[in-house]
């Protein structure tokens, strides 16, 4: 055993309201610059839908994260020497127009337009060649199901239903769809790390966070394909592929990353999880309907005496256990299961997990009305998007762990419900409870953090104190006339 | 010009400028290095510009070098009437995809607007540099046959010479201007390794044959089992 610490995150789906707070908060702090204006460290996604870039999760195409050979994983797109020799031509990155052509107005023309007949209009320029464009496609394109007849119909995970439960989905009185936010899921066994040729991109010890080294990156481009997630950017300015930080600079500061800062549904959870790093490869390698276990499995009890003197041995400090031992992402995903990783079935042990969405499951039309208390386990023609759409999103296509959630989920609104407006048979809501393998007490508890929890509760993760790490604890003869603790020239392009 | 000017003292100023300026962009300013791809821009010419140019080239610069490091093992490859006549068909087809690789990337850039926008002024020099070494070469190649042969006595006795810093441009001083202009354009070429983004060429990394799947780094003095370590960044951690 060899115990690591990983920050990771708890997304309620449930609570996502799709405003894009989130996006546009990392995107004024962090890709607000030439050569990152197509990215969106942290997106949102309407699903169904074929995201960004278009079809992501189509590893057919694209050829990220690993997969299954024997008792193995190996990466989707190379081995060591087929990574060699594809390093001229990356035959599976994806095209800019995957994503989109970033875009500005002319705003100048508004103003300073000659008198003339017509109203000025502000004509849309590339922020690439800032010649006049045509926008064709954006980051958001299908936002709320537009354009659903071919972005919703073109998602990959509807491969899992049949042909009759595709059309009703898009029958117009059935149409569904909830929010996804997406950013890096600081994998426990990332796909973008091992295909760097370079070995420019790292995972930190302290938690987790896995960084492209900007001095070492050499424009390989190979961590692009070998992220599934398609979560690694290249910037086109500067010649570096860039990613989402888990804003570890304001972390370093005890302050949470913007993205959850501003989060208007308050969906985001952010903890530590103690994991055994000794078994990632072991894990990684489980046949698919085992592959959400397997991570649960490798997620170690933070109040286990044994995993605790493990830890301190290996180097997790101390602030980091106690942080561990409250964490929020803990409870929802080990204690409570009702947490489960995004496309697990990538293999690359993703560590943000989702609570699955109640209310496109549980919705149902039944004599042309609406009713939000349908039964999600009951008859697929009334139940609008089916569980095993979840199950392909959120379980390797494993059903099981999302019929918990799910089953759990609905005992703690059931159990609301009697406390609230107390029309719920008691025994009902008791079979309920343990046909959830849950009790009140419990249901209490997910009930308070989900809905009541402050700030500092859905917000647990000690400052990392890098004075500490770094001018505190080392010989201060030894940095004497060095400066600065990190990367700090100007972003620009190289030579 | 004086031969001894162009043949012997260009080539050193040229190396030693490219060591200087080598080392000191490595130390002053590792970010830029880079190979600045701008394939995420453009796609598909791209395919057919980029591999072409380096399944051409980088064995034909392997081969110059070759017969200039170890020439006795060269001579005996040439020895052999058919493995010449091999290796000369090799050279020219492989120059030849090397010249259409770079045509059609130069083309590339001047048509996609979105490669256009990403060309600084040192890429158009280097292109067209490149573009003039490797037309010269396989014009070579074509007109003075048997080049592996012929390169053997002359030019690789005159390099050796400059290695060995007994410098002697005599086997060279009766080549043809074509030949000539070529070996100076070389040296141009490896005086602008530094200055621009053919410095990627050094940074192939051949470790990833070998290198472990994660990598882990260490920011904190405190871990316990690495206290004698440095200070900040760079502890290494061997991955599962
Ligand atoms: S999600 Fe993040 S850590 Fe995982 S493979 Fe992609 S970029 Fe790497
Ligand atoms: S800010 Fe929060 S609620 Fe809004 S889209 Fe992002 S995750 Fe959803």
């Amino acid at each position: 055993m060899k115990v690591r610490a990983q920050t990771s995150m708890v997304f309620h789906l449930d609570k996502c309201i799709g405003c894009h707070t989130c996006s546009i908060a990392c995107k004024n702090i962090w890709t607000d610059r030439p050569g990152c204006d197509y990215m969106w460290w942290n997106n949102v996604e309407t699903k169904p839908g074929t995201g960004y870039p278009t079809l992501w999760e189509d590893q057919e195409k694209y050829r990220g994260g690993w997969e299954l050979r024997g008792e193995r994983v190996r990466l989707r797109l190379h081995g060591r020497a087929k990574g060699l020799a594809n390093i001229f031509y990356n035959p599976f990155l994806p095209s800019l127009d995957e994503y989109y052509e970033p875009w500005s107005y002319r705003y100048d023309d508004l103003t300073n337009a000659p008198p003339g007949k017509d109203q000025p209009v502000a004509r849309p320029v590339s922020m690439i060649t800032g010649g006049e464009t045509k926008i064709e496609a954006g980051p958001n394109w299908d936002d709320d199901l537009g354009g659903s007849g071919i972005y919703a119909a073109g998602d990959v995970n509807l491969a899992a239903l049949t042909e009759g439960e595709r059309q009703q989905l898009f029958s117009l009185e059935r149409l569904v769809f909830f929010h996804l936010p997406r950013i890096c899921n600081h994998c426990l066994n990332p796909g973008c790390a091992a295909a760097c040729p370079t070995g420019a991109i790292y995972k930190r010890g302290e938690d987790g966070i896995v960084l492209v080294s900007q001095e070492k990156c050499r424009a390989w481009r190979m961590c692009v394909s070998g992220c599934p997630y398609k979560k690694v950017y290249y910037n086109w300015g500067t010649g570096k592929s860039e990613k989402c930080i888990l804003c570890y600079p304001r972390q370093e500061t005890g302050q949470a990353p913007a993205c959850f800062h501003s989060c208007v549904g308050r969906i985001r959870y952010l903890g530590i999880l103690l994991y055994d790093a000794d078994r990632i490869r072991e894990m990684a390698a489980r046949p698919d309907h085992e592959l959400v276990e397997a991570q649960l499995r490798l997620i170690l009890d933070p109040s286990n005496r044994e995993v605790l003197a493990k830890a301190r041995e290996d180097g997790v400090h101390e602030a980091i256990l106690e942080a561990a031992r409250r964490s929020p992402v803990y409870r929802f995903v080990k204690e409570w299961r009702l947490a489960l990783p995004l496309h697990p079935g990538f293999r690359t042990l993703p560590m943000l997990f989702y609570v699955p969405p109640l209310l496109p499951v549980v919705a149902t039309v039944e004599r042309d009305k609406y009713d939000l208390d349908g039964d999600p386990f009951g008859d697929p023609a009334t139940g609008r998007l089916p569980i095993r759409y979840f199950a392909a999103l959120l379980a390797a296509g494993n059903e099981e762990p999302v019929k918990a959630a799910y089953r759990k989920l609905l005992a703690v609104r059931l159990h609301r419900r009697s406390e609230t407006v107390g029309d719920v048979a008691p025994e009902v809501l008791e079979r309920a409870l343990a046909t959830a393998g849950s009790c009140m007490g419990e249901a209490e508890d997910i009930y308070r953090l989900t809905t009541l929890a402050g700030f500092r509760e859905r917000h647990v993760v000690p400052p990392f104190m890098r004075e500490m790490a770094i001018e505190a604890a080392a010989d201060p003869q030894k940095r004497k006339g060095e400066t600065g603790t990190g990367f700090s020239r100007p972003p620009k392009r190289g030579w | 010009m004086d031969d001894s000017i162009l043949f012997v003292m260009f080539p050193y100023c040229a190396v030693i400028l490219a060591v200087i300026g080598g080392v000191y962009r490595y130390y002053a300013d590792r970010f830029s290095y880079s190979s600045l791809s701008s394939q995420l821009l453009e796609n598909r010419t791209l395919f057919w510009g980029a591999i072409p140019w380096h399944y051409g080239i980088v064995p034909v610069l392997l081969a110059h070098l070759a017969a200039l490091i170890v020439p006795g093992w060269w001579g005996v490859l040439l020895g052999d009437p058919i493995r010449l006549a091999v290796l000369e068909l090799a050279g020219m087809s492989l120059g030849f995809m090397a010249l259409a690789g770079i045509v059609i990337l130069i083309a590339r850039r001047l048509l996609h607007p979105r490669v256009r926008a990403v060309t600084s002024v040192m890429d158009w020099l280097l292109t067209a540099l490149l573009l003039l070494q490797v037309s010269l070469g396989v014009h070579i190649a074509f007109t003075y046959r048997w080049g592996s042969l012929w390169y053997h006595h002359t030019a690789v006795p005159w390099l050796r010479s400059l290695a060995t810093l007994l410098p002697d441009a005599a086997p060279i001083v009766h080549l043809p201007a074509a030949v000539r202009a070529h070996m100076v354009i070389g040296f141009v070429i490896i005086l602008l390794f530094p200055f621009t983004r053919l410095a990627h060429v050094f940074s192939f990394p051949l470790r990833y044959l070998w290198r472990p799947w994660q990598i882990v780094l260490w920011n904190r003095r405190f871990h316990p089992r690495r206290q004698k370590g440095r200070a900040g960044n760079g502890n290494h951690e061997p991955a599962p």
